[in-house]
């Protein structure tokens, strides 16, 4: 038998109180407990990213991270991109117009680590762009479409400002 | 895939995570940054009884100058590293190399302490804690010591770390006046384990001539390997293109001793480390020698 602990993680800004077992990933308690499977799963070894998450902030790998470790933490997935279906972020709306993708499997993962990585460099060429997608694979789009959409966001959120 | 199940300790202390180790020596495992851990965890490859996760011990992370020194906590994320300005100014060689350990989300997360205690010989952190002589400072439950870094790594994985010790933190000198560096490595992706890679510094004297020179290599053996005679080679001399050469050739053909993988051939890596050896003693030279005027 093994014994659970309590956490607090606030996700996407709403907190929740759960009993986790120090064995389950980051990326389990998201998709099993909260029912967010926006977070996918894919390799389980840290090589994919389509498990992605911000944790405080920061772009991470949640199937390299426990639940338990993220106890008092803050988690954004990309369920707490848009506020709705008709204001998505203007990442994700480069993506949408750009075709951005084709089976969408490994766009939440990269949608989460453009976030950071716009913030910090909201003016990349399409040299940084595609060092910054390394870590994320793609097995549909070849990738010109998706750097196409990061251009495009890094454009729309330029405007914004 | 699911890790197998453990025990599960987060000390919010060194002295606490130091008692836990003396208790569980041996079935513990340290939990760093968990970027190599938690993986080979996922796969059942490693199925610790206990773990101690360090995250939480606030003190182990830091960045502090120190005379001629940078200390730097075992815990701090290699993000830090990358982004630390004392450490592009005096230790240059680490904010480059820091560039190609994997993608920003491991780097995020990823400690320093974990990286050179798991001893990957295809790892850039232990090859760096070579090739800028750091020393490591080993803690337990009754004292400290501190193990030179050329004595630290014992093979695939395996380090002088006794089984209640752990890693708390890592001393890296300036790198002296005159120095010029390069960190090359070849990957099939950007991020991905690199085929072979080197860490290259060059030292002159006033004359413009090398007085030391280091070359250290990843996926090239058990560990980090530092060819020692190949850099010999080039003490005393002007860096032209011979020289480099032979002690290219040197290292790549007598020093370093891979093994070859599903991705590539004995003879490639050997090959790369030739290629990679060149370049980076030539671009080494040449920041050494713009810092000469």
């Amino acid at each position: 038998m093994t014994q659970s602990f309590p956490v607090t993680i606030t996700v996407n800004e709403k907190i929740y109180r759960r009993e986790v077992e120090p064995r389950l990933l980051l990326s389990d308690f998201l998709r099993h407990e909260l029912g967010l499977t926006g977070t996918h799963v894919g390799c389980e070894h840290g090589v994919c990213g389509a498990c992605t998450i911000l944790f405080d902030g920061e772009s991470m790998r949640s199937c390299l991270i426990f639940a338990i470790q993220a106890d008092g933490h803050n988690i954004t997935t990309v369920e707490g991109l848009a506020k709705d279906k008709d204001n998505l972020h203007p990442v994700q709306q480069s993506f949408w117009e750009a075709h951005g993708l084709q089976c969408g499997f490994c766009t939440p993962g990269i949608l989460m680590t453009l976030i950071p990585f716009l913030k910090q460099n909201p003016n990349p060429t399409e040299d940084e762009i595609r060092h910054a997608l390394s870590g994320n694979l793609c097995r549909c789009t070849g990738y010109q479409h998706i750097v196409d959409a990061v251009k495009l966001a890094s454009e729309k959120m330029k405007a914004v400002k | 895939m699911k890790p197998a199940p453990f025990e599960y300790h987060v000390p919010d202390s060194l002295e606490q995570a130091l008692g836990l180790m003396r208790q569980y020596a041996g079935d513990a495992k340290i939990l760093a940054g968990g970027q190599s851990l938690v993986p080979a965890m996922n796969f059942r490859v490693a199925q610790p009884g206990v773990l101690i996760d360090l995250n939480r011990v606030s003190e182990l992370s830091f960045i502090r100058g120190k005379g001629e020194t940078i200390h730097v906590g075992a815990m701090t994320r290699e993000r830090h590293l990358e982004f630390d300005s004392s450490i592009e100014k005096h230790i240059p060689l680490l904010t480059e190399a820091a560039q190609f350990i994997a993608h920003p989300q491991i780097r995020n997360r990823g400690t320093l302490g974990g990286s050179i205690a798991n001893a990957d010989p295809a790892a850039e952190l232990p090859v760096l804690a070579l090739a800028l002589d750091a020393r490591l400072k080993a803690q337990n439950a009754s004292g400290e010591r501190w193990i030179d870094a050329h004595d630290f790594f014992a093979g695939m994985f395996t380090t002088r770390l006794a089984a209640d010790e752990i890693l708390v933190e890592i001393e890296l000198p300036f790198m002296p006046p005159r120095t010029g560096w390069s960190f090359m490595e070849v990957a099939p992706r950007a991020g991905d384990y690199a085929l072979m890679g080197v860490a290259a510094l060059v030292t002159l004297d006033e004359n413009g001539k090398c007085k030391n020179a280091k070359l250290v290599y990843l996926n090239a053996g058990d560990g980090p390997v530092d060819a020692k005679e190949s850099a010999r080679l080039l003490e005393g001399e002007a860096l032209k293109d011979a020289v480099i050469e032979s002690a290219a050739a040197m290292a790549s053909e007598k020093e370093i001793n891979p093994f070859g993988n599903i991705h590539t051939s004995i003879d490639f890596q050997r090959h790369l480390a030739n290629v990679l050896t060149k370049k980076a003693l030539k671009q080494a030279a040449q920041r050494a020698e713009e810092s000469l005027q």
